[in-house]
Parts: C-alpha cells; sequence; structure tokens
C-alpha cells in the first residue's frame, strides 16, 4: 500500500530519472537501450535480445546502461527494433548476434553501427527515429507511453503522469464535471462506430440501479487490427485509469475487461498491471483515502469472433456462449446481469487521462469538425512500413498510405485501400485524398469499422 | 461425487485449477480456457467435474464448448501447429503454408497425426499481421513465412525426441 504523498514522490523521483526517455537532450551520462516487446518484435525474438543485452552488461561489468522492454515503438516491419535514449539512435531488424556489436561500438566506444541503421521510404539512412519519415506526420496521444515506458513497471507509469488524472477527478471534480469534460472533447468510440462518449457515460450514470459496471472491450476480433493489443501490451495502466475515471463517475465500483485469449502477452501484462495496481492500493477500497472504491477483473474470451459485439461480449463474460441480445434495452440500462454497464473500447479509454489532463479544449483542437483527436490505425497489406500509426482525424488516406507507410512496395501502383475490415470497404485511388474520420469514409461507401488499412497494389 | 476417470494426477491438476475460482457460474469460460491449456483438449471428467463445481448441467457446458473456437473435445498433438487465416495472413498466402502442412503431415484441420506428435488448426488473427503470413507451433509464432520456412520448423520439430 502506497499513500498519496509516496506516489506522488514516486512519481518526481522517476521522472527525473526517465528523463532522457523523452528528453533527448537529457545531460547525462547514463543510457536506456530500449527493446520493443510488441507482438510483431517479440514474434522476431526480441525476448532474446534482451537477454542477450543483459547478460553481456552484466559480464562486462557495464555502469549506467539499462535495458528496457518496452511496447510497440509502431514500425514492426524494421522490427526487432532497438532504440538508444538519449541519443535516439535506432536500429532495425536487430539480431541476438547484433546485441556485442551495439554494446561494444556503440555504449562502449560511443560510435553508431551503420550497418544496423535503416533505411528510410527514399533510400536515406536514418539515424535518428524522429528523422524517420514513418514518425513525421503521427501525432500521438492514445500511444503516448508505447514504446517509452516498460509496461510491466507501475512505477513508469507513475512517473509520465500516470494516476495523476484520476487523483485530479477524485479530489477536484464532480462526477458530472467529468462527464461534461469527456462530451466537450469530442471524443467518439473508437470501436469503430463513433457513439459520442461522453453521451454514454451520461446515460449510464443516468440509468437506475444499485450495482454498475464498466466493461473494457478489448475483443479486438477483427483480422488486420492490433492497435488495441498494442495499446494493452505497450501502456495497461492507462486503461485501467480510465475505467476507474469512468467508475467514479457513472458510479460503478466494478470493472472488467474482455481480452482475447489469443493475445497472452496483453493478457499478462494488464493482469501484471492490476496486481501492481492493487499493491500500491490505487486498485482496491477507500482509494487515495476517498470513499471511493474500485476492482477490476480479466475476463478472457475463447475464439468467437462475435463478442466483439457488446451485448455477446456481456454474454460471455456472464459465461455463457457469446449470442447477441436484443437492443434494445441497451447496454446502458441492462448490461451485465441486468444492470446498467457501461463498455468502451481499449483505444477510447486510452485517450481519457490526455483529455482529463490536457483538458476538453486541447482535444477537441485536434481532428476534424465533427471527429475529433487522433485515431490509432493498423497499417498492412501491400505497402513499405507496415505497423502501427497514429495520426490526428482528418489526415488524407493518401498521407498515411505514402508519406507515413512509404507506398506499395518496388514501386508498384496503389490498387485501393481496405478500411473498417471485412465489414468496411475498398478505397479506390482517386480517393486517396479523402480526409479520414467517421463521417467522409462512411461517404464514399467504407467506415471507421476496426480500424485497420489494408494496401493493395 | 469422485470422478471415476481413474487417472487421479489429472484430476488433481484439475481441482488445483478450480480451487483458483470461486463457484460462481460466470467463471465458466475462464476454467475451460485454463483445462484446454493444461491437457490440450476439455476431457469428459474435466466437464464432469466443472458442471459439479459450478452447479451447471453438462449440456450446457458442452454448449460453450462447442461454440467457442478455442476449446476442442478431442486431444492436439503434442505439438500443434497453428496456421493464421486472418485476412492480412490469408492475403499474403497463409492458404498455401496450411496446404502444404497437411500434405507433409498427411491429416486435415482439426486432426492428430496417429502418433499423437502433431495436430494442425486453422487459426483466427493472432495479430502478428506486420510479420504476415505467419504460424505457430505450440505458441511461438513464425513469421514472414513460406511453404519452405515450414518445411523447416516441422523437420525440425519431427527430430526432436519425446
Amino acid at each position: 500500500m502506497k499513500t498519496l504523498e509516496e506516489i506522488r514522490k514516486i512519481r518526481e523521483e522517476k521522472r527525473k530519472e526517465l528523463d532522457l526517455r523523452v528528453n533527448l537532450k537529457a545531460n547525462t551520462r547514463e543510457k536506456h537501450i530500449l527493446v520493443c516487446h510488441g507482438t510483431g518484435c517479440t514474434s522476431s525474438k526480441s525476448p532474446k535480445i534482451i537477454e542477450k543485452f543483459r547478460k553481456i552488461i552484466e559480464e562486462k561489468n557495464i555502469q549506467n546502461v539499462r535495458v528496457v522492454q518496452t511496447g510497440c515503438f509502431g514500425l514492426c516491419a524494421k522490427g526487432p527494433i532497438v532504440i538508444i535514449r538519449p541519443e535516439d539512435t535506432f536500429y532495425a531488424m536487430v539480431k541476438p548476434e547484433d546485441c556485442e556489436e551495439i554494446i561494444n561500438t556503440h555504449i562502449l566506444e560511443g560510435k553508431i553501427v551503420e550497418r544496423l541503421l535503416c533505411k528510410d521510404i527514399d533510400n536515406s539512412v536514418v539515424q535518428r527515429l524522429d528523422e524517420l519519415n514513418f514518425y513525421k506526420k503521427q501525432k500521438r496521444i492514445a500511444l503516448k507511453n508505447c514504446g517509452i515506458i516498460d509496461p510491466e513497471n507501475i512505477d513508469e507509469y507513475i512517473a509520465f503522469d500516470g494516476y495523476k488524472a484520476l487523483e485530479k477527478v477524485l479530489f477536484e471534480m464532480t462526477p458530472d464535471e467529468v462527464i461534461n469534460e469527456v462530451t466537450e472533447s469530442g471524443l467518439r468510440g473508437r470501436g469503430g462506430a463513433g457513439f459520442p462518449t461522453g453521451k454514454k457515460w451520461y446515460f449510464t450514470k443516468i440509468a437506475e440501479g444499485d450495482q454498475k459496471y464498466v466493461v473494457c472491450n478489448a475483443d479486438e476480433g477483427d483480422p488486420g487490427a492490433f492497435m488495441d493489443r498494442s495499446i494493452l501490451e505497450g501502456d495497461p495502466h492507462c486503461v485501467i485509469e480510465a475505467m476507474m475515471i469512468a467508475g467514479y463517475s457513472i458510479g460503478a465500483n466494478k470493472g472488467y475487461i474482455y481480452v482475447r485469449a489469443e493475445y497472452p502477452i496483453a493478457v499478462h501484462r494488464f493482469q501484471t498491471a492490476i496486481n501492481q495496481a492493487k499493491e500500491y492500493g490505487i486498485l482496491g477500497k477507500k482509494i487515495f483515502g476517498t470513499d471511493f472504491d474500485f476492482d477490476l477483473e480479466v475476463r478472457l474470451g475463447a475464439g468467437a469472433f462475435v463478442c466483439g459485439e457488446e451485448t455477446a461480449l456481456l454474454e460471455s463474460i456472464e459465461g455463457r456462449s457469446g449470442r447477441p441480445r436484443i437492443k434494445p434495452p441497451f447496454p446502458a440500462n441492462v448490461g451485465l446481469w441486468g444492470k446498467p454497464t457501461l463498455i468502451n473500447n481499449v483505444e477510447t479509454y486510452a485517450n481519457i487521462t490526455k483529455i482529463i489532463l490536457n483538458g476538453a479544449k486541447w482535444y477537441s483542437s485536434i481532428g476534424t469538425e465533427k471527429s475529433k483527436g487522433t485515431k490509432v490505425f493498423a497499417l498492412g497489406g501491400n505497402v513499405v512500413n507496415v505497423g502501427l500509426v497514429e495520426v490526428p482525424m482528418g489526415t488524407t488516406l493518401r498521407e498515411i498510405v505514402f508519406d507515413i507507410g512509404g507506398g506499395i512496395p518496388d514501386g508498384h501502383e496503389f490498387k485501393a485501400a481496405q478500411t473498417g475490415g471485412p465489414s468496411g470497404g475498398c478505397i479506390p485511388a482517386e480517393h486517396l485524398d479523402t480526409p479520414i474520420d467517421y463521417e467522409s469514409l462512411a461517404q464514399i461507401g467504407s467506415m471507421m469499422g476496426s480500424r485497420w488499412i489494408n494496401c493493395n497494389g | 461425487m469422485a470422478c471415476k476417470c481413474g487417472d487421479n494426477g489429472k484430476s488433481k491438476e484439475l481441482k488445483e485449477i478450480l480451487t483458483k475460482y470461486t463457484n460462481d457460474k460466470s467463471n465458466l469460460i475462464q476454467i475451460l480456457n485454463e483445462v484446454q491449456e493444461k491437457y490440450g483438449y476439455i476431457p469428459e471428467f474435466a466437464q464432469k467435474e466443472i458442471s459439479e463445481y459450478l452447479n451447471i448441467p453438462m449440456a450446457e457446458i458442452y454448449g460453450v464448448i462447442t461454440f467457442y473456437a478455442r476449446f476442442t473435445l478431442k486431444p492436439k498433438g503434442k505439438y500443434n501447429v497453428a496456421v493464421c487465416l486472418g485476412t492480412a495472413c490469408f492475403v499474403k498466402g497463409s492458404e498455401k503454408i496450411l496446404e502444404r502442412l497437411k500434405q507433409k503431415l498427411g491429416i486435415d484441420v482439426g486432426e492428430t497425426t496417429s502418433d499423437g506428435k502433431f495436430s494442425i488448426e486453422a487459426t483466427r488473427c493472432i495479430g502478428a499481421c506486420g510479420l504476415a503470413p505467419v504460424f505457430t507451433v505450440n505458441g511461438e509464432v513464425y513469421g514472414k513465412a513460406t511453404p519452405e520456412l515450414l518445411d523447416k520448423v516441422i523437420d525440425e520439430y519431427m527430430k526432436k525426441e519425446d
């Protein structure tokens, strides 16, 4: 158990210690070797890279160097990725046998290992992450901590304003004020349908019931979509914190996150995060000494695509076959075990803490008239830079596919991009300049849907 | 009522799983996931014990098992090879990999080789789309797969002693 004072102290001290992760001009002799531990890089052996680095550092007794497992950096096509901060050197397609050279040349001699640098889409060799075209047009809000913190270390989350939004909400805001803030931010459901999030919170708040629930839909079933997975793997605490804020606002003290069993790393990280939050007394009874209690449980899916539909998901949490219920009544009135239930998608929750800390005005200044904020997309198929991207709403498909994605491999012509998963539509080249938001995608016959962009060339 | 399957070791393992959960009916899918993980399928004795523990009729448990794709009623092989047929992998040729695998092992999807060593699963998207096409062997992911890579990997597992 930690008191609020102790948590504030961790925030202050840890933030100084980790400054070099975000401040590239940090004046320090320390170096942090960040190794992507997301699904893509893990599949291409990044855990072995971490192990190897740690072994070499120990054998050579090197001081002031820390190896950190982080969430997804986004550029999965170049994985496994290793980034060294504060200098921000970006090494691509690293193999365990490259670790020795990185330590000897980069860490000990202070020289760049040229052969491990990656080529950008214009064929220039890039040394630093922020020089890559892939990142230039991106704006990271939901993915803010992904690739910066160790997701299995709650202190690192706390260092970067973690649980500060919860503190603000519990001590400075009424539930109505929180809901107003979310409403005014213009945030809409990131699960694909785009329902105004604040409205959903409000409906659940005014619904009558002695018990209410907060649910997170992490049944990211559409093939090709992996942004929710990446958030859970890279920054699980931000979802926990947002669910708690939602609980405070609607009057719920119990939450469930429904995750696909096909996502073992995400399940493990999220469960670890819950355990750590409980240990710190952040989840539990009388949170931060207030009257607010909140408990959170993970529920696993078992390979049923339909369980991404909210009422089927509720059936599954209750332990039954996931058959959708008839709507109305909507879950806001009759949800889990017949009680009022708020269901939001992972990415929706990932925006909440930032809205609370920076304000609705800030959030609504990003994006288009009707679609505010940013949107995370899984960029896949026939495109050079396969990976995870977060861009302001209103960014055009051309910018995503060409400026960020690097276009179609081998100079092939772009034919079409499919958005919204299997239920979406194929967008031909003539619509490449369409700004991406909920309305414009619907207008040209596709949809935001499951938020993946599959390119065909 | 004690289980009459005669295999107390397995029954003990099951008890260990059950003790982690309360007898709240909503724990059914959590328990089935662990049992599937442990045994590679949901044995009948486990269905019976879960039925008693949670006070859910066997028929309903059977309904849940057959509803969810992850649960199986037949044992999987020692090495379960799963080929991802999600859209991203499919458009990058995962069907060819599945065909080669079926040919190589002489079994179809959902079947196990007669020596119990291999089984084939056609899986839904595992989210490693950046590496498409992918297949996994007991959860270990092999990305950017080709029929040649599959041959190499399966040959290695074939050589492994029991």
